[in-house]
């Protein structure tokens, strides 16, 4: 099953958007409820060796968010955001920031497509500069990193 | 093969230059002396061979000595661990994906 729902991430070079295609083997309304009922979200958001605790999930236009990552070690990473916008089985806009980096807000526009009972889920997320999404998406990686790292695989997969 | 930030600095400076990542293509095609390496180019022979010297000081490729013979080959390891950097942000959603699916199942049964 899920062998045949690739997940496909687009982050062009020098902009400050990575694209998230993903499809899903479930209707729009029950995907989502996945992403927003809060005793379901506790279920797949959080990186497996992880515990999560979800402190404020309010799924509303205006409404927050913020949950707490926890690792084996007691260590803990906080992220917290408000919904923007939230359309039933179709759309949320949501800001993001992690407490590692303060002030570094990123907005995730995510639409639920129905494709017969199916649903392609898109997530656009906008960071607030070139260098802040090449970090997110390289770990901290210096800019221009992925540029060379996109160039070299297509050169090895070209060859 | 130390995957720390210097080693990481190194091997991507050293992926910074499109004769050395092409250099990097040739050799993903099989092991090569300089002379082969060098004869698509119209740079000298001397040029090929120091880029071949900072492709080998940043761990991403080996000279064995085989006679009077010395190629080139990547060292795979290393080159791993590159793309491991980079589709970890991938990765990470895949995961999280996948978790989702299982949820979306468990749902799925629950409502039949």
């Amino acid at each position: 099953m899920n062998e045949d729902n690739p997940t496909t991430i687009t982050a062009r070079p020098g902009t400050p958007f990575i694209d998230v295609l993903r499809e899903f083997d479930a209707a729009p309304e029950r995907l989502f409820r996945a992403w927003t009922e809060p005793e379901l979200v506790v279920q797949w958001l959080g990186p497996r060796n992880l515990t999560m605790e979800l402190l404020e999930y309010d799924v509303r236009p205006g409404g927050s968010y913020r949950y707490v990552h926890r690792d084996a070690d007691g260590q803990q990473h906080r992220f917290r955001g408000v919904f923007h916008s939230v359309v039933g089985g179709e759309r949320i806009i949501q800001t993001f920031e992690w407490a590692g980096a303060p002030g570094e807000v990123s907005l995730d526009d995510i639409t639920f497509e129905g494709i017969d009972g199916r649903t392609r889920l898109h997530t656009h997320t906008i960071f607030p500069s070139v260098e802040a999404r090449d970090a997110a998406m390289a770990g901290g990686m210096p800019r221009g990193i992925t540029e060379s790292m996109d160039r070299l695989t297509e050169l090895i997969s070209a060859g | 093969m130390p995957k720390d930030d210097a080693w990481l600095d190194r091997a991507f400076a050293a992926l910074g230059d499109p004769v050395r990542r092409a250099l990097v293509a040739r050799l993903s095609r099989g092991e090569a002396t300089v002379n082969d390496l060098a004869e698509p180019f119209t740079i000298t022979k001397q040029a090929v061979s120091r880029h071949i010297q900072v492709l080998a000081a940043a761990g991403l490729i080996t000279r064995s000595r085989d006679g009077q013979r010395r190629p080139c080959r990547l060292e795979p390891a290393a080159l791993e661990a590159l793309t491991g950097w980079i589709d970890e942000y991938r990765l990470a959603a895949e995961r999280r994906y996948r978790r989702l699916d299982a949820v979306l199942e468990r749902m799925k049964e629950r409502d039949e």
